[in-house]
């Protein structure tokens, strides 16, 4: 299991601030791809993924337990 | 807050600068800055009747402390604390608080033009412009990180 966290119009689209994923082994890349399958309405081309709070690029592996986060732009300030 | 003062924080409560200032200032700083943004009315000719902010609170208050690591290492001898309101705001309202102590004005002024570029950059937290006749969440800088973690 892993779990995701969605924010701003990400959230939105989602309908949901977070969930659950079942999940064995794969790099951000792959969960990045399920969800952008399950929220197919959402423009991921500028969201970054953090796993348990870091930035990562999409090639780092991803663990059951991990905390996966969709950062669309941010704006802060 | 007072003695309770958590220096990287995000917080629904109402801002104010003097307990970010008493934090930073100590017998060796020369200089404090303390920045304050506040929710403008009009941009680019559109009226916002309030803002929402929104956040990954527990990674942006560690990116937070990040910037305030990168602040001593870069202008030694300073001294760091940033605070961001999140929810609702209105017009007026303060965003977000940088306070930076630094032995010589020249570095204090830098380090918190610094703090806040990087907060615009790498911090999780969003905004929601609220229109007579519409909304939109604001966010059209493309930071892409460059080595992965970090």
């Amino acid at each position: 299991m892993i779990y995701l966290h969605y924010f701003a119009g990400l959230k939105e689209a989602a309908g949901k601030a977070e969930e659950e994923l079942a999940w064995e082994s794969g790099t951000a890349s792959d969960v990045l791809q399920w969800v952008k399958t399950s929220y197919p309405q959402f423009d991921f081309s500028a969201v970054q993924i953090a796993v348990n709070e870091e930035y990562v690029l999409e090639s780092e592996p991803v663990h059951p337990g991990d905390h996966v986060a969709f950062i669309p732009p941010v704006s802060g300030g | 807050m007072g003695a309770e003062l958590k220096p990287f924080h995000v917080t629904e409560e109402p801002l104010d600068g003097a307990p970010y200032m008493d934090y930073v200032t100590h017998p060796g700083a020369g200089a404090v800055t303390l920045f304050a943004g506040t929710v403008r009315e009009w941009t680019n000719g559109k009226r916002t009747m309030y803002l929402k902010y929104e956040a990954y609170v527990p990674m942006a208050e560690k990116k937070l402390a990040q910037i305030g690591d990168g602040i001593m290492e870069k202008w030694p001898g300073s001294r760091v604390a940033i605070v961001h309101r999140i929810g609702e705001l209105a017009i007026s309202d303060i965003a977000v608080i940088i306070a930076v102590s630094s032995p010589h004005r020249r570095a204090a002024y830098e380090a918190n033009e610094y703090a806040i570029e990087q907060i615009k950059k790498v911090v999780p937290i969003w905004k929601k412009e609220i229109w007579e006749d519409g909304e939109e969440w604001i966010g059209d800088q493309a930071y892409k990180p460059e080595g992965g973690k970090g």
